[in-house]
């Protein structure tokens, strides 16, 4: 069976055990699913925040994340793959962004979800903007995500 | 062709998107935000950095000396910060 890729850009939060379920209903071959799902923290280098506010390209962001989806699905043998990642207002302990690969062996579903983690965090086109009582701005990227993004770059 | 801009750089310029047509010896990423910056305050402000800058023509990433011509849509950010 072909591993096919569910990608959604949402609003609303999402089941992380309703989108693991889906992935594996009416399916005998999978032996493993591995589960990420990135939640907003209540503090930003040690100042609290009040909501996370994300923004995104639409179109572009989808386009993105399934090119991804596609080399991963290339790299590893993955029985499905599902990646959300939620936009606009985000409160402290909320949701973010969930991948959910599943294979026939663990070792697969693990490296594909970390794979995906590191390019959604340095490629896919969202931004985030953080409030607290200083007001609002804009998250800057960081060095080590680009650094855990490269160690994936094939040479 | 349509620019699209987002995060501090879409607010710096003070708008989501217009429609430009740069003059034809504009033929890279890079030309075009050099040429972008010189038209008002508000846009040399977005562009003041052009290295942080990044770019997309047609939802790719795309590096800055790459060429213009046939681009339907292009757009500049900020690095990325999802996940």
């Amino acid at each position: 069976m072909t591993a096919i890729a569910t990608i959604r850009i949402q609003d609303a939060d999402f089941d992380i055990a309703q989108e693991i379920a889906a992935l594996g209903k009416g399916r005998t071959d999978i032996g493993a699913v591995v589960s990420f799902s990135g939640i907003c923290r209540g503090s930003e280098n040690g100042e609290p925040i009040a909501a996370l506010t994300l923004e995104h390209y639409p179109g572009m962001a989808e386009a993105e994340i399934r090119r991804h989806a596609e080399e991963a699905m290339s790299r590893w043998p993955l029985s499905g793959l599902t990646v959300i990642h939620r936009v606009g207002r985000i409160r402290p302990g909320e949701n973010i962004v969930l991948v959910v690969t599943a294979s026939q062996h663990r070792q697969a579903a693990f490296q594909a979800a970390e794979f995906l983690m590191d390019y959604l965090k340095t490629s896919a086109p969202f931004w985030k903007r953080e409030e607290s009582a200083r007001g609002s701005s804009w998250i800057e990227a960081r060095d080590h995500d680009d650094a855990a993004a490269a160690r994936w770059t094939k040479s | 062709m349509k620019v699209k801009y987002f995060a501090w750089v879409r607010e710096r310029i003070g708008r989501a998107e217009e429609t430009i047509e740069p003059p034809a010896d504009i033929r890279t990423i890079g030309e075009l935000i050099d040429w972008l910056a010189g038209r008002d305050e508000a846009s040399a402000y977005a562009f003041e950095k052009p290295k942080v800058i990044r770019a997309a023509i047609d939802h790719a990433h795309v590096q800055q000396d790459a060429a213009i011509s046939g681009a339907r849509e292009i757009a500049f950010f900020p690095p990325m910060t999802g996940g």
